[in-house]
C-alpha cells in the first residue's frame, strides 16, 4: 500500500472506531426524526384522551353551536349550576365546566372555564374561537345578512409556481422548497467544513505534541502525511453523510408508516416515491392511485410540493453538494492544516483563526440574503470567491444556475485548493518542527521560503 | 569502507548558521559518537541524515553513493523528543510505523511477536499507549526503530526516561545490533556511555566539527603527560626526590598510601619516574593519566568557545 494509502487508513480507522464518531452518526439521525415527527407524534397521542366539558348555557343557543372535537367532547347539563359540579368534577367525569352568561352577545362579556386543573390552550382556542364565529353569524343574521353571500365572498388565495424550461414545457416548482433545501445544504456544507476542518487541526497538533511527527516524517514526506490525514479525515466525514442521509431516511420512512397507517400507507408510500423519483406530473399518478390522490387533492399545495420536488435537480444537488463539500473541506483543510502545524497546542489557535472563520461565516451571512433574491450580483460574486462559495453557491442550486456559472465557480474552487494545499505544505513541513517559538504571521511567511 | 559520508554541509535558518562546513565519515559496523553542547547543530546534522530537510550545500552519501529518498527504509531513527500516538494501541501503532517503514504487515508482525517476546511485553499489546509509563512507551519506541533491520541506525539520546536497569538492557541491545552487523549514529551528552560505546566521534560546536577522529586517536592526542603515583612512605619527601623533568601537581593521603599526580616536563621516559622514587618508597601502582571524554569535550568547546570571542 501506498504511503498516502496507509496513512488514509489509519486516519479514517481511528476516528470512525471512537465512540464519539459511532455515537454521533447513529444519534443525529434519530435527532433530527425527533424534531420532524415530534410534533406530530405528540398530537397524535393527545388524541388519545378524550376531554369530555358541560356546559352550562344561559342562552339556550350558543351552546349546541360548539362542535366536538377528537378531544373534546361538549355536553349540555340542564337544571343543574355551577355549585353541582363544585368539588366534584373528578367524579362527575367532566375535565371542566363552561359558563356561558346570558348577555354572552354584548361587547366585553366573557364565558367563564371552570377546571380542577389549568386548561390547556388548545381547549381556549377552540372555545373563543367557535363561540366568536357562532355570535358572528348571529348578529349578521340579526342584521339581515345572506349566509350564502357571506360563504361566497370567502377565498383562500395561495401562490403556486410554475417554472417554465427552454422548451416552454411547464413544471411545478416550490420556492418555499428551494429556500429549505438551499437552507439545509448550505448550513450542512458550513457545519462539515468546520468539523472536519478543525478535526485535521487536531489531528496535526496531536502529532506535533505527542512529538511523534519527527519519527513519521523520517519515514514519510511531510507532504504525504498532510495529504494522507486530509484525505483520511475527509472519508470520515462522507462516511458520515452517507450515514446520515440513510439513517434519515429510514427513521423518515418508518415514522410515516406508522403515522399515516390508517391512511392506506402502501400506496401513499409508493405514490410518494414515484412522484420523487420519476418525476412524473402528479396527474398522471393521481388516477391511478385513487387513495392517495384524495389526500392530495384535498390539499393542492402538498400535491405541488411533491411535484416540485420531483421537478427539482436533486441529482445535481447532491452531485453539486459531494463536490462543494470536498472542494470547499479541501481547501480550509489546508488551512487548518497549517494553523495546526504553527501552534504548539490549542490554545495557541485562537490568534489565526480569524482569516477561517471569518469567510466560513460571511458565506452564513450572505447564503441567507442569498435564498431571497437567488440572481442577484451578490449572490453572483461570492458564489465565485473560493471562501464562501461552497456555501453560497451550494444554496443557489435548487434555484437553478447557468452552467458556465457552475463551471467557473467549480474551477476557481479547484485552482484555489490546489494553490492552498501547496502553500500548506511549505508552511507545515517546517511548522512541525517548531517548538516553543510563537508563530506570527510574519514567521509564517518566512517559513515558505525555507 | 564508510556506510554513510556527509561533506561539505552547509544549512542556514533565517537568522543563524546551523551547519558550517561540516564534513563526517561514519565507518561500517561501527558506533559513532555525535557529540555537542545543546544548540551546536547536531539535530539538524541528523534531520540531513534523514531527509527530513535537505543541506544548502554539500553532499551526502550512503554507501558509497548518493543518498536516495528510498534510503528511508534503511534507516532507523530515535528522535531525541519522541512520542506515540496515545490513544492508539501498542500493536496497531508498532504495525503502522513498520509499515510505514515497508514492511508488509505480516512480516511486520512476526517481527514484532519476537521482538515482545524478547523484551517480556507480551501483554502489552492491546494496552492503549497512555495507559504505558514513560519508561514502557520507550521500549516500544526502540523496537519500531530497530524493528526493519535498518542498516544504518541512529539514536539521539536513547537513554533518556530509562531507568538504570532499563538502560543497560538497551545498552546491550545496541551492542548487539553492532554485531550483527548495523552500523549506529549515537548522540548524547552522557560522556561516559560514549566511552563505553563509541569508536569514533566527532565534536560538533558552533556549526563545526572542532574535533573528530577514532576514539583512541583523540584520547592519545589530548593526554597530557601526567602520570599517577601511589606508594607508602613519608609524603614531605616527594618533591624533594624529583628532579626538573617532573613536577608534582597534586598529593593526596589517605590510609597511609599516598597518590601523587606529577607531570612529565621533557622528554625524558616515563620510567625515569620510577627510577627516581622507587628507591625511597613502596610503590604501589603506576599508571599514564587517560584524559576522559568529559574532560576532552569541556576543554575543546571552551577552547573554541574562546578563540571566537
Amino acid at each position: 500500500m501506498s504511503k498516502i494509502g496507509l496513512i488514509l487508513t489509519r486516519e479514517y480507522t481511528t476516528r470512525v472506531k471512537k465512540k464519539s464518531f459511532i455515537l454521533m452518526t447513529f444519534l443525529s439521525p434519530l435527532l433530527f426524526a425527533a424534531l420532524m415527527l415530534g410534533p406530530v407524534i405528540m398530537m397524535q397521542m393527545d388524541t388519545d384522551d378524550l376531554k369530555k366539558i358541560a356546559i352550562i348555557d344561559d342562552t339556550k343557543t350558543f351552546g349546541k353551536l360548539l362542535p366536538d372535537t377528537k378531544s373534546l367532547k361538549f355536553e349540555i347539563v340542564e337544571g343543574k349550576n355551577l355549585d353541582n359540579f363544585k368539588g366534584k368534577l373528578e367524579e362527575s367525569g367532566y375535565y371542566a365546566v363552561l359558563v356561558i352568561p346570558n348577555n354572552i352577545t354584548n361587547k366585553q362579556e366573557n364565558v367563564f372555564l371552570y377546571s380542577d386543573k389549568q386548561s390547556s390552550l388548545d381547549v381556549n382556542e377552540h372555545i373563543s374561537r367557535n363561540l366568536e364565529k357562532a355570535i358572528e353569524k348571529e348578529k349578521l343574521k340579526a342584521n339581515g345578512i345572506d349566509e350564502d353571500l357571506l360563504a361566497k365572498s370567502k377565498k383562500n388565495i395561495n401562490v403556486r409556481t410554475k417554472k417554465w424550461n427552454k422548451d416552454g414545457e411547464v413544471k411545478e416548482s416550490s420556492t418555499e422548497l428551494a429556500s429549505g433545501i438551499s437552507y439545509a445544504s448550505g448550513f450542512l456544507i458550513y457545519m462539515f467544513i468546520f468539523m472536519y476542518g478543525v478535526q485535521v487541526m487536531r489531528g496535526v497538533i496531536e502529532e506535533k505534541a505527542n512529538r511523534i511527527i519527527e519519527v513519521i516524517i523520517s519515514s514519510v514526506k511531510p507532504f504525504q502525511l498532510m495529504l494522507g490525514k486530509i484525505l483520511g479525515i475527509a472519508c470520515v466525514g462522507l462516511t458520515q453523510f452517507l450515514a446520515w442521509v440513510i439513517l434519515t431516511g429510514l427513521i423518515a420512512m418508518g415514522g410515516q408508516f406508522l403515522l399515516l397507517k390508517d391512511k392506506n400507507p402502501e400506496e401513499l408510500q409508493k405514490n410518494l416515491t414515484e412522484n420523487v423519483m420519476d418525476a412524473n406530473p402528479v396527474s398522471g399518478v393521481i388516477q391511478t392511485q385513487p387513495e392517495a390522490a384524495s389526500l392530495i387533492k384535498d390539499n393542492p399545495l402538498l400535491g405541488d410540493a411533491l411535484a416540485a420536488l420531483g421537478n427539482l435537480p436533486l441529482g445535481q444537488v447532491i452531485g453539486m453538494f459531494l463536490f462543494y463539500f470536498l472542494g470547499g473541506y479541501l481547501l480550509y483543510s489546508a488551512m487548518f492544516a497549517i494553523i495546526g502545524s504553527a501552534v504548539d497546542n490549542e490554545t495557541d489557535t485562537q490568534q489565526f483563526m480569524a482569516p477561517v472563520t471569518i469567510p466560513l461565516i460571511l458565506g452564513i451571512f450572505v447564503m441567507m440574503s442569498v435564498i431571497k433574491s437567488p440572481e442577484g450580483a451578490l449572490a453572483f460574486w461570492f458564489s465565485m470567491i473560493p471562501f464562501t462559495s461552497p456555501i453560497v453557491m451550494m444554496a443557489r442550486i435548487p434555484f437553478g444556475v447557468p452552467v458556465w456559472q457552475l463551471a467557473l465557480s467549480a474551477t476557481l474552487l479547484v485552482a484555489t485548493f490546489l494553490a492552498m494545499t501547496w502553500f500548506a505544505a511549505k508552511i507545515y513541513r517546517t511548522g512541525i518542527l517548531m517548538y516553543g517559538k510563537k508563530a506570527s504571521y510574519k514567521e509564517l511567511w518566512k517559513w515558505i521560503k525555507y | 569502507m564508510e556506510l554513510f559520508k556527509a561533506s561539505g554541509i552547509h544549512k542556514q535558518y533565517a537568522n543563524h548558521k546551523a551547519l558550517d562546513d561540516v564534513s563526517i565519515t561514519v565507518p561500517e559496523k561501527s558506533i559513532f559518537g555525535l557529540l555537542g553542547p545543546n544548540g551546536a547543530g547536531k539535530t539538524t546534522l541528523i534531520r540531513i541524515i534523514n531527509q527530513i530537510t535537505g543541506p544548502d550545500q554539500g553532499e551526502v552519501f550512503f554507501k558509497g553513493r548518493k543518498l536516495q529518498p528510498s534510503d528511508v527504509y534503511r534507516i532507523g531513527y530515535l528522535p531525541e523528543e519522541r512520542g506515540l500516538y496515545k490513544k492508539m494501541k501498542v500493536g496497531e501503532q508498532s504495525l503502522y510505523l513498520a509499515q510505514l517503514k515497508g514492511l508488509s504487515k505480516s512480516e511486520a508482525t512476526k517481527r514484532l511477536k519476537h521482538w515482545f517476546t524478547k523484551f517480556e511485553i507480551q501483554g502489552w499489546w492491546d494496552k492503549k499507549v497512555e495507559e504505558l509509563s514513560k519508561g514502557m512507551a520507550q521500549k516500544v519506541q526502540f523496537i519500531t526503530t530497530v524493528l526493519h533491520e535498518p542498516e544504518l541506525l541512529i539514536f539521539d539520546e536513547p537513554f533518556s526516561g530509562f531507568d538504570p536497569i532499563n538502560a543497560n538492557l538497551l545498552k546491550n541491545e545496541i551492542l548487539e545490533l553492532k554485531e550483527k552487523g548495523a552500523t549506529i549514529i549515537f548522540s548524547t551528552h552522557n560522556m561516559g556511555s560514549v566511552e563505553e560505546l563509541c569508536d569514533n566521534i566527532a565534536l560538533i560546536n558552533k556549526s563545526k566539527v572542532i574535533l573528530n577522529g577514532t576514539m583512541d586517536e583523540i584520547k592519545s592526542t589530548y593526554k597530557s603527560d601526567t602520570f599517577e603515583i601511589s606508594f607508602k612512605g613519608d609524603a614531605q619527601q616527594v618533591k624533594e626526590k624529583l628532579n626538573g623533568d617532573f613536577d608534582l601537581i597534586e598529593e593526596t593521603n589517605g590510609n597511609g598510601i599516598i597518590t601523587a599526580k606529577v607531570k612529565k616536563l621533557s622528554d625524558t621516559k616515563p620510567n625515569e619516574l620510577l627510577n627516581l622514587l622507587m628507591p625511597h618508597f613502596e610503590i604501589v601502582s603506576y599508571n599514564e593519566v587517560i584524559p576522559n571524554m568529559n574532560d576532552i569535550f569541556i576543554r575543546v568547546v571552551e577552547e573554541q568557545n574562546l578563540s571566537v570571542n
